[in-house]
């Protein structure tokens, strides 16, 4: 049996069994969605719509309806997939690195935020695919000779590092996911009727894989979840060093910097752990989870966000030093031109929602309420996607030649297929609260005897 | 003589973990256990080897390295070398360091999907397998324990009862 310091605060709260588990993470499945669902899907939906179009606009016409020019010839589909890819990123962090710590407070969130990460991920991986303007040569990126004819890709480019990055974190990630959900949905199954929902208990039949929940089978379960999550750790970290190797290993002024992968990991990180929370607590209350997602979670993960928003915060001042120090003129001015230039307002931006926002956090009242979370989350998605702005256009608009100096504005179709990816995330994570048990349950209740308040308070 | 099964059904996992260990202390084989959740100590009480599937994704892994780099050595060197951006590609070992990203992820992503499916496959779990489970709660909150019995079977229902088995059925095999 699992045993825990009695003085630790409950994971589960209120007065459950193990039966009370299955049923709370089974009504959302069961039941009917309510109003705030119906809202927020109809919502999400019409952006995704948007997106759809916008999308459309761009492969029919070319990326020249983008705001893109000579001098910023990279600008928001960049700065998209990085942040996207970004979000995804706590949901690994949250499902490999703290099994491998053997954190027990994931366990109830460690499903969304896996779900999180796939859906993401999707998101993220639009973005190349758009801006290769011919999306149906796609397969290009994959080794296979161009026009099957004789020529191959080169393995020497960060690009195809992250084409081999991105789509083995993908799968890995859904691997995982999967692996996780086979016990939760024979749960499901076996708690559909044959008669009322035929349909949906063979769909659940089909998805369980007929698990049975054997002694050896357990046994093994385990250990593919521990060795998963130790093959998942370093692939996380592989995936944002590569990212910012896209960037890391050009000549430019201001991205060519050494400190980018691990800065770049740490604000993943940091930008995730702030997504999960948006999402969570919206969640909670949407499908009635609020005594499996406490305010202790909460607070664990703020913990969290405020050590990787100090070490993202040390990153953009040891830059800054970096580039004084290395003595060269055009490092010197890449950053002077960040703060000081005509994009000082996206820097101001970046720099008062990501290094001042989560010092919050060292206030015990502000850390541990849902609301003050809530809204501090939503400052880091926000200051976390001007972090890629910056770094991407700020670096590009004043280059090596004064003439060419130009700003960079979103044009309509920007602006949609962004909002348009954010509305097909939240689709997707809408259809999952309604369709897939959204929480652990098998594992959870191997911690209920440990870590539920009521036998908590019978000790 | 013909064969019976008994499922003893448990509400509690303590219980079942010291039922597990008193029948097998009495010299009567448990055929199978069934589980809500993964049981620690369980494996150990039923007397389970050890599994070796941690080590067949450490054998796929090493395979995902070798045809990566065979992969890579191929399509760099051997078929169509280039000398891209004054880096010549005409050595393996010259060039393996901008190599290592691919390599790494070739590795892993042999070894976990391999692994994966090594684990579907040696428990026959696959898409639309049916559940063989004799009790469809064990998946809900009871533990089942069966045991095949072949002369007698009150003494060991007597002695599930008496280890907490809230529930004792009988089957003729």
């Amino acid at each position: 049996m699992q045993k825990e310091a009695t003085i630790r605060d409950p994971l589960i709260l209120g007065k459950k069994s193990y039966h009370d588990i299955t049923k709370d993470v089974a009504r959302p499945v069961e039941g009917k969605a309510n109003k705030y669902w119906w809202i927020l899907f109809s919502l999400s939906f019409v952006l995704f719509l948007w997106g759809v179009l916008s999308i459309a606009y761009t492969v029919g016409t070319g990326i020249g309806v983008w705001g893109l020019n000579k001098t910023v010839n990279w600008a928001w589909d960049i700065t998209n997939f990085v942040w996207w890819i970004g979000i995804g990123h706590a949901g690994t962090l949250i499902s490999a690195v703290l099994l491998l710590f053997r954190q027990k407070w994931r366990m109830s969130i460690n499903r969304s935020a896996e779900a999180m990460t796939i859906f993401a991920v999707v998101q993220a991986a639009l973005f190349p695919i758009i801006h290769m303007g011919r999306p149906w040569l796609a397969y290009y990126v994959f080794p296979i000779p161009n026009q099957f004819g004789s020529l191959w890709m080169n393995f020497n480019s960060p690009l195809i590092w992250d084409v081999f990055a991105i789509s083995t974190y993908f799968s890995v990630s859904v691997v995982f996911w999967y692996i996780g959900l086979i016990p939760d949905f024979a749960m499901i199954r076996d708690r559909m009727s044959a008669t009322i929902s035929p349909m949906k208990k063979q769909l659940y039949s089909f998805l369980s894989f007929g698990w049975s929940g054997k002694a050896k089978h357990w046994q093994r379960f385990e250990e593919v979840s521990l060795v998963l999550a130790g093959l998942a750790t370093p692939l996380v970290f592989s995936v944002h060093s590569i990212v910012s190797m896209d960037f890391a290993t050009s000549i430019i002024p201001g991205w060519h910097t050494t400190i980018f992968p691990p800065y770049f990991v740490l604000g993943a990180l940091f930008s995730g752990f702030a997504m999960v929370e948006t999402l969570l607590i919206i969640m909670r209350k949407v499908v009635n989870l609020e005594s499996y997602i406490t305010i202790k979670h909460i607070e664990y993960m703020n913990i969290i966000i405020l050590l990787t928003g100090s070490l993202v915060g040390t990153a953009y001042i040891t830059e800054l030093f970096m580039s004084w120090y290395s003595g060269v003129e055009f490092e010197q001015y890449a950053f002077l031109n960040r703060a000081t230039g005509p994009y000082w307002w996206a820097y101001a931006i970046m720099m008062t929602c990501n290094v001042l926002t989560p010092q919050l956090y060292w206030f015990k009242s502000i850390r541990t309420s849902f609301v003050a979370t809530f809204v501090l989350s939503i400052f880091i998605n926000i200051g976390m996607w001007f972090e890629r702005f910056v770094i991407i256009v700020t670096s590009l608009h004043r280059d090596y030649l004064p003439s060419a100096w130009s700003m960079f504005s979103p044009t309509f179709i920007d602006i949609g297929i962004f909002l348009g990816t954010i509305g097909f995330f939240f689709t997707l994570f809408l259809l999952y609260s309604r369709t897939f048990p959204v929480i652990a349950q098998a594992e959870l209740k191997s911690i209920l005897k440990s870590s539920g308040s009521e036998y908590k308070n019978k000790k | 003589m013909s064969t019976k099964t008994i499922y003893g059904i448990f509400d509690d996992e303590q219980l079942l973990l010291s039922s597990v260990k008193e029948i097998r202390s009495n010299n009567i084989e448990i055929e199978e256990v069934y589980c809500p959740f993964p049981v620690h100590g369980l494996d150990k009480a039923l007397d389970l080897k050890e599994t070796r599937i941690a080590i067949t994704s450490f054998i796929y892994g090493c395979l995902g390295l070798i045809l990566g780099s065979l992969m890579i050595y191929y399509m760099m060197q051997v078929d169509w070398p280039q000398n891209i951006g004054g880096k010549p590609n005409w050595t393996f070992y010259h060039n393996v360091p901008a190599f290592v990203p691919v390599l790494f992820e070739c590795t892993v992503l042999f070894s976990a999907h391999l692994m994966s499916i090594t684990f579907l496959i040696r428990c026959c779990l696959f898409p639309g397998g049916t559940s063989d489970s004799p009790d469809k709660r064990t998946t809900d909150d009871k533990f089942l324990m069966v045991i095949n019995v072949d002369s007698d079977t009150s003494s060991v229902k007597e002695m599930l009862t008496k280890t907490g088995a809230t529930e004792i059925n009988e089957k003729e095999a």
